[in-house]
């Protein structure tokens, strides 16, 4: 099975590091895949704020681009972020379940020489990584298990709301399961996909830096080493605004926040330039995770 | 953008002023001055009639992260909007305060898509031109489907470039530093990303009919 990637945008400006991390993963794993080809912006959630037909036509040119470019009976497309994730599986499920929606986006769609037939598969990384893949492949190819390093996963709402895909919407462990199997402990915590507020800390940035801040100081609480995100939004607002939130709110939050497949790739034995680490704030030193024991003394 | 502090960080004289405010602005809305419908189109958009079944429970104002910073809270939205308080619906921060983070959408006991309701009420609200004067919110929506309808996709130091240019430019001094770290780690990209076939999205996004206002 060949997998279908769209990176989206945000994958080629602010979380650069994920499509690093990941694409390395991916062809450490040897799974297959390729890109899809001039693929366009999904729209996000801006765009269903103002044209929602736009919006619907924005997304399915992706899966009609989809069904071009493969002949397989069901695509699979891999959304890494949570925002692409959504708004294309609403797109697929919306048209599945409206022949309204369906014909009037068809009818757009035909007028570009486009169409879409329903066979495509919107899938998230992490989902593709545990139940495709699968956990006990996954502990073959790791080199360096991430012995006594505390994660908070944190899930975000998008990935996980409002469809049911592949785990809970309010307490998903697909992550903490995929830590457990790198050799690392996850930390329980019941914020792991209470939202960060989007892209709120660049409008109104009061309200986006409380929400981060609940976040942090939770995750900090329950004794995280480090949270690890799945979406680019998710990763830039409680990463880009740590210091923000200390001065504003007199705390000394020092958390690091990384991508899942970041410390994936730590396990397997990846270098730090191919994950993507110099892009972080918080550079984390691979040597001291990786420590010949397998033991690790406080390293993030 | 001046916010009310959250309920539960707020002092005592601090309520006791916000409570007075509420009292002097408070009026009478008559029957002829509603729209009545209203509640019925929006509901109409917002995929099933479900909206028209809301009993009021709460939930959606209880689950949302984001519920004591907005003006009314989800479930008076909710409410407003089958009466037909229009205006009042559409001028509402609450609406452009939504997140879209579904916990309201997956929490519902009457299946209300809470979520797409509100993006009905932003769109509608945007077509109206109703949406608070400054708000960076919904410009911000607005500079994201220019963006996205000139390139096909989206080069995020332009988009915040032309929100704080039609927002309030000083901050761009603010986000200066955040802006350098960011470059200097090559997450920001000062070259345009677009599509290959301009022509086809181009096709796609403009040749239908723009939907009537509700």
């Amino acid at each position: 099975m060949r997998y279908l990637y769209y990176p989206g945008c945000s994958l080629r400006s602010t979380g650069r590091a994920y499509e690093e991390s990941l694409l390395a993963v991916l062809k450490a794993l040897d799974i297959p895949f390729e890109e899809l080809s001039d693929w366009n912006c999904c729209g996000a959630t801006s765009y269903v704020s103002i044209d929602e037909t736009d919006a619907f036509a924005l997304a399915a040119r992706n899966l009609a681009l989809a069904e071009l470019q493969s002949s397989d009976s069901t695509i699979n497309l891999i959304a890494p972020c949570s925002a692409c994730f959504l708004v294309l599986l609403k797109t697929e499920r919306y048209l599945e379940s409206y022949p309204h929606v369906r014909e009037k986006i068809n009818s757009t769609l035909d007028k570009a020489g486009l169409h879409y037939h329903g066979r495509v598969n919107v899938r998230h990384p992490l989902d593709v990584f545990v139940n495709d893949y699968g956990l006990e492949n996954i502990s073959k190819h790791v080199k360096y298990p991430l012995k006594g390093l505390k994660v908070a996963s944190y899930y975000g709402c998008q990935m996980v709301r409002p469809f049911k895909t592949f785990d809970h919407s309010h307490y998903p462990e697909t992550m903490d399961r995929l830590v457990n199997a790198l050799g690392a402990e996850h930390v329980d915590w019941p914020l792991k996909t209470r939202c960060c507020g989007g892209s709120l800390t660049g409008t109104i940035q009061e309200a986006g830096l409380r929400l981060n801040r609940l976040l942090l100081k939770e995750a900090e609480k329950r004794g995280a080493d480090i949270m690890l995100t799945c979406c680019p939004l998710c990763q830039h607002n409680l990463e880009c605004y740590q210091e923000r939130i200390n001065r504003k709110f007199d705390e000394e939050i020092n958390m690091p926040i990384a991508f899942f497949t970041q410390l994936m790739g730590v396990a397997l034995g990846l270098s730090e330039k191919e994950l993507g680490m110099h892009r972080l704030f918080k550079m984390p030193s691979l040597k001291q995770i990786t420590h010949p024991k397998g033991e690790m003394v406080n390293a993030w | 953008m001046h916010l009310p502090t959250p309920t539960s960080v707020r002092s005592e004289e601090e309520s006791h002023k916000i409570e007075k405010m509420k009292r002097v602005i408070r009026r009478i809305k008559f029957e002829s001055e509603l729209d009545l419908n209203f509640g019925e189109r929006v509901a109409d958009r917002a995929y099933g009639q479900k909206l028209l079944s809301c009993i009021q429970c709460g939930t959606c104002s209880a689950t949302c992260p984001l519920a004591h910073y907005m003006d009314y809270t989800p479930r008076k939205i909710i409410a407003m909007t089958r009466e037909g308080f229009k205006e009042e619906v559409l001028n509402s921060l609450t609406i452009w305060l939504c997140a879209s983070c579904y916990s309201c959408y997956v929490q519902c006991p009457r299946q209300i898509h809470i979520t797409d309701v509100m993006y009905t009420l932003k769109r509608e609200a945007i077509q109206m031109g109703f949406h608070p004067k400054r708000l960076p919110i919904p410009i911000l929506a607005q500079e994201f489907y220019k963006r996205v309808l000139k390139d096909g996709r989206n080069t995020e130091s332009w988009l915040l470039v032309s929100l704080y240019v039609r927002t309030n430019p000083f901050i761009m001094l603010r986000e200066a530093i955040l802006g350098l770290k960011l470059f200097l780690r090559g997450r920001l990209t000062i070259g345009r990303e677009h599509v290959k076939r301009r022509d086809q999205l181009h096709t796609i996004l403009e040749h239908k009919k723009k939907e009537a206002p509700l």
